[in-house]
């Protein structure tokens, strides 16, 4: 097979969409374009008969009733409309919830916003592998403890918190549980009863349906669980999320999921197979060290730190050719590296000089061996002109060096 | 945000990277930034004792393609320089030479400093009192 370039390698942030949702999209921009919620013609029924069929895809690739979708414009709202849905809904019950460190921005930002409103909030540390401590959760659940919000797969190192265990321990304690599950719905295995989850956030863009479109589930059995909207208007999403619904994008959703489902075993191992060779290949460097737990990953993801070199630095040796990612954070005003990397004990070096791969449907054995080549070629490249390796390989301590911050 | 195709060229064909023997006593070192910000700059100079020229100048730099650049530039600009005149390197002449965007000031102050910091290791070596110059924000 010929290698196509440029590679994209960054389907953590964003996939391409899959050309089968675009066909299944087309018709509702133009001739089926009706609203979803006109009752009384034949435009608004094909397009309410559009938006049931996705809704059951959607449902379907995580084992819930169709009943318990609703549908957000992505992600970060539906995140939100968890979190503060339930704070409003349960605040009889109390006004506790514990998330962890290495949470998505969306969820994190959104728990400050209930600490600024009255409520109270824990952050739970991560493990070193990337993992939270279950003992850690169950001592930190108090009897004002209302939500624990713990994220599926994360979008930096790909790591998978054990969903099953936080779920009994949230059960036991008559907590509800609600999971990010943006970066993991799709790419493994998700059912909403075998995991015990109460409430999911996922998004389509993430898995080759459009930007724009994403779904909250919530349980409505054992327990039934609501949330207080936090859009108001004409009471679509059965009061929780009013809205005209975006049509041919939950249709794109609907298809995407429906992909997914039908591929995701075969695709599950072929990328996890790229994945690991491109891991392989990166690891014979010197110095070089595999960010999260290996052992419960997501089988697309893998972040590396290369030591001694700057990720953005590293980047640029082949971001003609290449798309990826990097926990430094040289490319924001910030100058800070990334929060999940050092949330797992990496110093900021570490995470300064660290890549994340996102490999994806579309992504081939030839353009993983083109990665392999290209990534090595510069980390060597930068540490020929790196004083840290210099440093480094005359023995020097780099940790009791004065360094001058600034 | 994209880059210029001078810190492209700069940062492909990297000028004067390499070490200088920091035991010599025409050579200064300048060691300047630190690990956790991203971004650290060793820049050295190899005086001639006798015309106090510049004669060598030489770099290496952990940091991303415009650290890289500034510094790769910087020994450009001081070879051939009196160390008096180097002194008189502005991080602005950098900026504007690689079109550095404003978050990448601080590369260019990074590589001002490890000039300063350079001539003030030969000037400490030569039995010259240090020269101290406002701290300018990073």
């Amino acid at each position: 097979m010929e290698l196509n370039l440029p590679i994209y390698l960054d389907n953590n942030a964003t996939t391409p969409m899959d050309p089968r949702v675009l066909d299944a999209m087309i018709p509702y921009f133009t001739e089926k374009f009706g609203n979803a919620a006109s009752r009384n013609h034949s435009f608004g029924w094909v397009a309410e008969e559009a938006v049931d069929y996705a809704r059951e895809q959607v449902a379907k690739l995580i084992g819930a009733d169709p009943k318990e979708i609703i549908f957000t414009s992505g992600a970060t709202e539906a995140d939100n409309l968890a979190i503060k849905g339930i704070y409003e809904m349960y605040a009889s019950k109390g006004d506790h919830i514990i998330t962890c460190t290495t949470e998505h921005k969306a969820v994190l930002d959104t728990c400050k916003h209930i600490e600024t409103i009255g409520g109270h909030v824990t952050y739970l540390p991560v493990q070193a592998d990337g993992l939270v401590d279950l003992a850690d959760l169950e001592k930190a659940i108090t009897p004002k403890t209302i939500l624990i919000a713990i994220m599926y797969g994360n979008n930096e190192t790909g790591v998978i918190q054990p969903i099953r265990e936080i779920s009994q321990i949230a059960r036991k304690h008559g907590v509800l549980f609600f999971t990010d599950g943006t970066q993991a719905v799709g790419k493994v295995p998700v059912d909403v009863n075998a995991d015990g989850i109460d409430l999911m956030a996922f998004s389509a863009h993430k898995m080759y349906g459009p930007k724009g479109v994403g779904a909250l589930y919530v349980r409505r059995k054992n327990p039934r669980v609501k949330v207080t909207s936090q859009m108001d208007g004409g009471g679509h999403e059965r009061g929780m999320r009013s809205g005209t619904l975006n049509v041919p994008a939950i249709v794109g959703f609907g298809k995407a999921c429906e992909l997914c489902m039908n591929e995701m075993e075969a695709e599950s191992k072929r990328l996890s197979k790229l994945r690991d060779k491109l891991e392989q290949g990166l690891l014979v460097l010197e110095e070089a060290y595999v960010n999260g737990t290996p052992e419960h990953r997501l089988p697309h993801t893998a972040n590396i730190s290369f030591k001694y070199v700057e990720g953005e630095g590293l980047m640029m040796g082949f971001n003609k050719n290449i798309a990826l990612s990097s926990g430094s954070a040289c490319t924001s005003a910030s100058l800070e590296p990334s929060y999940v990397l050092k949330a797992l004990g990496l110093g900021d070096d570490l995470a300064h000089s660290s890549l994340r791969f996102g490999l994806g449907r579309f992504t081939t054995e030839e353009q993983v061996d083109y990665t392999i080549a290209a990534v090595k070629e510069t980390v060597l490249k930068l540490r020929e002109m790196s004083p840290l390796w210099e440093m480094f390989q005359e023995g020097i301590d780099l940790d009791k060096i004065e360094w001058a911050h600034h | 945000m994209a880059y210029s195709d001078k810190v492209i060229d700069h940062y492909a064909n990297p000028k004067n990277v390499g070490t200088l023997d920091k035991s010599k006593n025409n050579v200064g070192t300048g060691l300047v930034g630190a690990p956790e910000c991203g971004d650290v700059m060793r820049l050295q100079i190899e005086v001639d004792e006798v015309s106090g020229v510049i004669r060598d100048a030489k770099f290496k730099t952990f940091g991303c393609g415009s650290a890289i650049a500034s510094s790769s530039l910087a020994t450009e600009w001081l070879k051939g320089k009196t160390v008096d005149q180097a002194m008189a390197i502005d991080n602005m002449d950098i900026v504007e030479e690689l079109n550095l965007p404003p978050v990448k000031i601080h590369c260019s102050v990074l590589a001002e400093d490890a000039i300063k910091a350079a001539i003030n290791d030969y000037r400490v070596k030569n039995g010259l009192p240090e020269l101290v110059e406002e701290k300018k924000a990073h």
